[in-house]
């Protein structure tokens, strides 16, 4: 935090500079500052419900916290969020709302079948000196890498693809959402997300760029932290086929994360690439 | 045109029929149920859902399923008009056993809450879903779901159709008293 803190402080500075520049330079902390905040923290979107015995309308609430699942830091950006129908099309994102602390927004679930709300996020992070010396870091796209001046030393750019999911079905389950894009790391269900029950095995394979991933760390946690000492998190390790298989036991809320970095970027100029997957599940009782 | 093969290939199925059918069209299932009276500020009649498994508990068939077919909206029974399906998944088993594969009404199936009290159900073997269930052993499942309240989910163990008359029961806890199974061959 104390980086952002460092940003604030020197936009307060360029207050006295003229208004101009301190909008522009608090806009810059911010952007500077986001991303490692949403690194350290933990997204996640949460549905109203994900069982639903017909068509109908869920809610859901977007932050990023610490703490599983409660909206106490920050609220979730939604600028890239989209919706998929059980036909694979694009569902509309009605009621949006960014509050303090969370954002929400409303989808009418107009067919049968299984929805994915997905949050996809692809970006670049550099970090580099100026020609003073001076430490900076940026975040922005590919056609905005012009920003970094050209005279900057030891630029160092990593490719950030990050998605953030959850799942939702009205009446009977189908598949067509859960087939996996291609791109960055994603989660294929072989159980299905809104058939988990809880003392039942479910099994998740990691696809990289579409296909398995093996030997990526999965990490879960059950929600309600607050009302608990211990985060109770689980460790999972994907196989060669990409796949972990386990037994959640206590009904609720679960945070399933995974990353991966390494050399693999789309864009020529970034060196490293971190591709990270985060979605919530309902597990119900038997 | 119908090919000498596709003739023997058809009296062939009908005798297949014939030997796994019909097996018990005279035997009869005779179903109670008791759904308590209870004592709370907020009364609903329970949603139930009863089931035919396998004995490994998969399922076969549907036999009876009650849930809110209007909504009321007051007094006057003004109200929207909109049929109580939207809470079917409570009846959570069921749902995810056979529910969200359904469209609803179920001819024959489905029908309205009853109330608090002993609830009789009567099924032979002339008819769907006995007329086409093997010889062997089941499951009858029941279970019950109340809005504001709690939920339960009663098994009983018979066979079908049995060399010689069964009464097995079985007893809920919460939602669900007595359930009671009369089988005659």
């Amino acid at each position: 935090m104390n980086r952002i803190h460092e940003r604030v402080a020197q936009a307060i500075a360029a207050r006295k500079a003229g208004s101009r520049a301190f909008r522009v330079a608090i806009a810059f902390a911010l952007t500077a500052a986001l991303p490692y905040a949403a690194e350290a923290h933990r997204p996640f979107i949460v549905p109203s419900e994900t069982v639903l015995a017909r068509p109908g309308w869920v809610t859901f609430d977007g932050a990023v916290s610490n703490d599983l699942f409660y909206f106490n830091h920050q609220p979730l950006r939604l600028d890239n969020l989209q919706v998929l129908g059980p036909d694979g099309g694009l569902v509309e994102i009605t009621n949006s709302n960014t509050g303090r602390f969370r954002s929400t927004f409303d989808v009418q679930l107009q067919k049968p079948g299984t929805y994915k709300v997905a949050l996809v996020n692809n970006s670049l992070n550099a970090q580099y000196e100026t020609a003073a010396g001076e430490r900076r870091r940026w975040r922005g796209t590919v056609e905005r890498l012009g920003d970094i001046p050209a005279d900057a030393k030891n630029v160092q750019i990593t490719q950030q693809q990050q998605r953030n999911e959850t799942f939702v079905t009205a009446g009977k389950p189908n598949d067509v959402v859960l087939k996996p894009t291609g791109v960055g790391l994603e989660l294929v269900p072989v159980t299905h997300p809104n058939d988990l029950v809880a003392g039942e095995p479910i099994t998740f394979k990691f696809h990289l760029d579409g296909k398995p991933a093996q030997g990526v760390e999965v990490e879960v946690v059950p929600g309600g932290t607050r009302w608990r000492d211990k985060q109770n998190d689980s460790k999972y390790t994907t196989d060669q086929d990409g796949q972990i298989t386990m037994t959640w036991t206590t009904p609720g809320l679960y945070w399933v994360e995974a990353d991966v970095r390494d050399d693999k970027t789309s864009v020529k100029q970034a060196k490293s690439r971190r591709a990270s997957y985060v979605a919530v599940f309902e597990l119900l009782p038997p | 045109m119908r090919s000498p093969s596709f003739v023997r290939f058809a009296s062939l199925a009908l005798v297949v029929i014939g030997t796994s059918a019909g097996v018990a069209s005279a035997a009869e299932m005779n179903i109670s149920v008791e759904l308590p009276k209870l004592q709370v500020a907020e009364y609903h009649r329970p949603y139930v859902a009863m089931w035919i498994e396998r004995e490994d508990q998969s399922f076969v068939a549907n036999l009876s399923v009650w849930y809110q077919q209007k909504r009321g909206g007051g007094a006057g029974g003004q109200g929207a008009g909109e049929s109580g399906t939207k809470w079917l998944n409570e009846l959570r088993t069921w749902w995810r056993k056979s529910g969200r594969e359904q469209t609803f009404p179920i001819d024959g199936v489905t029908g309205p809450t009853k109330p608090a009290g002993i609830q009789q159900v009567k099924l032979t073997g002339d008819k769907a879903p006995l007329a086409s269930l093997a010889a062997g052993k089941y499951w009858l499942v029941v279970e019950a779901a109340r809005e504001a309240g709690g939920r339960e989910v009663v098994r009983v163990p018979f066979e079908w159709p049995g060399k010689s008359a069964q009464s097995v029961t079985g007893k809920g806890t919460s939602e669900l008293g007595t359930v009671a199974l009369n089988v005659s061959p």
